[in-house]
Formats: structure tokens, sequence, C-alpha cells
């Protein structure tokens, strides 16, 4: 069951993740984006991350990318154009995006951990409770620091932008 | 397998009732704005417009779905399908009521009971606004364009005081689950003020309540938060170029929100489904004798009918009311019966309150709405949070 669940989310985020890149249209590629956070939030999920998948949702798939969508539709963008390829483009392109799948491939079988370690049900330390309690004892100071320069980039776009009304 | 079929039922009760819901609180708005503005409402089809919803419905599915030529078809289509979609949705994760026991099974007045309750149903109703916008653009019109962009500003301005408003009372209850929230609001002060987080120590939570209320009303589009659809300057907003079943869409989707909001509200401050006043003092009896009440009431007018044909039909409405005023005398009605009731009168009360305001108050400009966002409500729910933290840490 949790095989076929995973199976699922895995294909849309895949098939959204494709559709992303392949759309010329900026709204359709950003519905696709939400598309792939949404169904990695399911993941997550699965996993045990159950307060990193809220986080994705309300985060990721709510706030970031209704803010994107905004922007596309104030400024209206048409259909993207596309420009011409070039010959070498067409020829090598194919046998390249291979060899990055055979490398990505290799990696994956011989430089990360097995497969095996990682199971469905298992993993419990991701409740909001045990986040919080990470965050604010043994990562604290990081924590802290990331809020500040978050405020300072607040600040940053505000000045920006008021001396360009200016 | 238990669990699958355990489910399927619970939602399909959910389902029905949700619907026949969302169907009447549209006949409930129309006889409540009529009355306040001193007319009668409907009242051709059926008793008082009682099938009102059901003609509505035949109407709206009957009718022919117009396709505009200048739209975006797969988003203008896509558009009320995600509008429904994330309106629903959080309907499967609020509980209902407490455990019970139905022929020998043991389970929960709630489809499925998940741990971050709260948190999910912030992020899918904050998806919701997909839906408006989409359709906003999608329409290719400029009326519907301005009222997608309002429609997507106010969400995102409106959703930072709600989340606010909604974590100050997590933090006296210190959980994210539904159920657990309900749990922690249950007994009493000196055996009759509630403790529901309205009234709880160590910081009552009425601030965060308003403000919850009033984020609501933006978060729904409602009035006086309705710009995304301002008639007198958008034509209809967002579903201008919507006809038939799509535009009924987006009007189920309004109201599943509004159901929602109220559900919510009720569930964190209001005290989910336990009662106003404790069981001594005869809490449990009250539904009984609204019930009584009110099939005396259908007895008492089919003796002098108005109508010639009230002579048969009070007497049954009595009966019916007398029936149900009995099953919630019963144990193994009551245990069902009774957490429904006081969830369905609280989350009904905030239902009643959306009208009433939409009959009472006139729309804000679009600036107002912004600052109101920002200056005022943001402001104000920080302090609150803030204020609310210093006390349940000191306490």
């Amino acid at each position: 069951m949790d095989t076929v669940v995973f199976l699922i989310f895995a294909a849309i985020a895949v098939i959204c993740a494709v559709n992303l890149v392949v759309q010329t249209h900026p709204i359709a590629s950003a519905l696709s984006l939400i598309g792939v956070m949404g169904s990695l939030a399911g993941i997550y999920l699965q996993l045990g991350g159950e307060f990193i998948a809220a986080a994705q949702l309300v985060v990721y798939a709510g706030a970031i990318m209704v803010l994107f969508v905004f922007v596309i539709m104030l400024l209206n963008e048409g259909k993207e154009r596309k420009a011409r390829r070039r010959l070498w483009v067409t020829f090598a392109g194919l046998p390249l995006l291979l060899v990055f799948v055979a490398l990505i491939h290799n990696l994956i079988l011989h430089v990360l951990p097995p497969s095996d370690s990682v199971q469905f049900g298992v993993f419990t330390g991701g409740t909001a409770e045990a986040i919080g309690m990470k965050l604010f004892t043994g990562y604290l100071l990081p924590f802290e620091v990331t809020s500040v320069l978050i405020l300072i980039a607040i600040v940053g776009a505000i000045v920006l932008a008021r001396k360009e009304v200016d | 397998m238990n669990y699958l079929i355990l489910s399927l039922i619970k939602t399909l009760i959910v389902v029905l009732i949700l619907m026949h819901t969302l169907a009447y609180l549209q006949w409930v708005e129309r006889k409540v704005i009529a009355h306040v503005q001193l007319r009668v409402g409907p009242r051709r089809v059926g008793p008082h417009g009682l099938l009102q919803p059901l003609a509505d419905v035949i109407k709206l599915v009957t009718k022919e779905g117009m396709l505009p030529s200048h739209v975006n078809t797969v988003f203008y289509f896509l558009a009320p399908f995600l509008a429904v979609l994330f309106a629903l949705i959080p309907m499967c994760l609020i509980p209902y009521g407490g455990d019970i026991n139905v022929f020998g099974i043991h389970t929960t007045m709630q489809v499925t009971d998940v741990s971050i309750g709260i948190l999910l149903v912030l992020g899918l109703s904050g998806m919701g606004v997909y839906g408006v916008a989409l359709a906003g653009w999608a329409s290719n019109n400029k009326y519907s364009l301005m009222g997608g962009l309002r429609s997507s500003a106010q969400m995102i301005s409106y959703e930072l005081p709600m989340a606010l408003a909604i974590a100050a009372p997590l933090l006296m209850l210190n959980t994210l689950s539904f159920r657990h929230i309900v749990d922690g609001q249950a007994g009493f002060y000196f055996g009759l003020i509630p403790k529901w987080t309205v009234f709880q120590g160590p910081f009552p939570q009425i601030f965060s309540f308003l403000l919850f209320m009033v984020a609501g009303f933006a978060e729904t589009n409602r009035v006086p938060f309705d710009l995304p659809e301002a008639e007198n300057e958008l034509v209809a907003g967002f579903h201008t170029e919507y006809s038939s079943m799509t535009f009924a869409a987006f009007f189920m989707a309004e109201y599943a929100n509004m159901v929602t909001v109220s559900c919510i509200a009720t569930l964190l401050f209001l005290g989910g489904w336990h009662p106003l006043w404790p069981e001594q003092y005869g809490s449990s009896l009250l539904p009984s004798l609204i019930f009584a009440f009110s099939g005396l009431i259908c007895f008492s007018h089919a003796i002098r009918p108005a109508r010639p044909f009230d002579r048969i039909t009070l007497p049954v409405f009595g009966v019916l009311f007398l029936g149900i005023a009995a099953l919630f005398l019963i144990p193994a009605g009551q245990q069902i019966l009774m957490p429904l009731f006081w969830f369905g009168a609280k989350a009904g009360g905030i239902l009643f309150v959306f009208i009433w305001v939409r009959a009472t108050l006139p729309r804000f400009r679009y600036d107002q709405l912004m600052r109101f966002a920002w200056t005022f409500m943001f402001p104000v729910a920080l302090i609150n949070l803030f204020v609310t933290g210093l006390l349940v840490a000191l306490s």
C-alpha cells in the first residue's frame, strides 16, 4: 500500500516536473511547479516528516507560488517564443542527456547509502514538537541567524522598491 | 479492510450532510437577508421556499454552459475544479464529535484524525486562491483579471493575521491535532464557565477569535471584503465569464469555505462539541426541549390551520420533531447527536453572523482593505501572540 501511494505521488511529481520545462506558457509552468510541490509534500508525509509536509504546503505551494502566479498575471506574460536550436544542440543533446542520467544512476547506486535504510513509517522524529525542540535547543543560533538574514532581505527589498518609486 | 469500509461510510455521511448544508445555507442566507430587509424571501417552491435549493440545483444543471471564444480553455475549466477541490478537502479533517460506539464498532466522528490537522487545513485553504486567481486570468477579461488579482493580493495579506491568530490558542493548548485541541477545552471553571479558549486562562483568546473571524471573512471573499466580485465595479469579478455548472462550482466553493471557517472557529475557540454549561444543570436536555417545543408549536398551529392542507402537514412535522426530541433522550442516540447538536449550534451561529454581516455592512474600498490588514490586523495579531506566549510561559 505504501509503495503504491509513493509511486502515485512520485509519478505526479515527475510528470509535473517534465511539464514545467516543456510548457511554453508561464502560468502552466507555475501550476506544474505547484503540482511538484504538492506531491513532494505527500511523499514527506509518507516518510514521517509531518511538519515539513505541512510547511511545504503552506509556504511553498501556498504562499510563495501565489506570489509567482500573482506576478505572472500582473505582467500578463504571453507564450514564450522558442529560440532556434543550434546545430550541435540537436545532435549532442540526447547523448549528453543519456550520459547525465547514467552518471546520476551511478552516483545513486554506489555513492549514496543503500536504499533499504529508507522505509515508510519508521521515522518518527518529524512531528512539529520534535522539530521545535531541535530548532530551539540544538540549532538555535543558525535559526536566529536565518531569521535576521530574512529580515535584512525584506528591508533591502523595501529600500530597493522605494527608490524606484522616487 | 474494515478500516477502509468504515472510512468510506464516514466519508459518504460527511459528503451527504455537507452537500445538503451547502444547498440549504443558500436558502437560509436568502431568507435571513430578506427578513433583515423587511421582505419575505423565497416562498413559492415548497412550504416557505424549502424546496428552493432543489429548484436552483435543477436550474443550474440544466442551464446551457457557455464557453466564451476568447478564454484559455484548459485553465478556464481547471479553475472551478481547483476551487471546489480545495474547498471540500478540509472537510475530511474536521472532527464533528468525540469517540462513539455503534453496533459494537468503536470509531471517531471524523473522517481522518491527523496529528497536524490545523496546519493541513491552513495549507489547503491557502491553495483555494488558485481557483479564483486562475479563473480571473483564464477568462481573458479585464474585469475578471482585476477580480482575480484582488483576490490573490487579499488572500496573501489576510493569511498572515489569520495564521498568527490561530497560533495563539495553539500555544495554550500545546497541540496541532483537532481532537486534542477540543479535548484541551473540556471542563468548566467554578463548575459553570466553560474552558473554551475564548474564556480560558491565562489569557482568554477573545482577540484571536475576533481577528480570526475578520480574516476569515476576507479569506472567503465575503462582504465586507467581497472585492474580487464587487458587482458595481467589476460586473461579477472573477466569475464574470462563467455560467451554469462552472458558476455553481464557484458558488459552492464559497459556501464550503464559509462552513470550513465556521468549523475551525468552533473547534479552536468555542470548545468544539463541548456544551455551553455543565450536564448537571441540564445541558443534555436542551436539544430535546427545543425539538419538543417546536413539535408542540406545530400541533398548536394545526388546531387552527391558516391553510387547508396545514391540517395534515403540520401534525406530520410535529410528530417528526417529537421523534427527534425522543432520539436525543435515548443513550445510543445521545452519544452521536449531542456532540453534533452543540457543534452544529456553534458553527451555525457563526454562519449566521456571516449572513448577518452581509445584510448589514457596506463593502470596503480596496486601499482601506489593504491598510486594515497590514497596519491594524497584523500588528494586533503579533501583540496578541506575544502576550499569549508571555503569559503561557509565566504560568
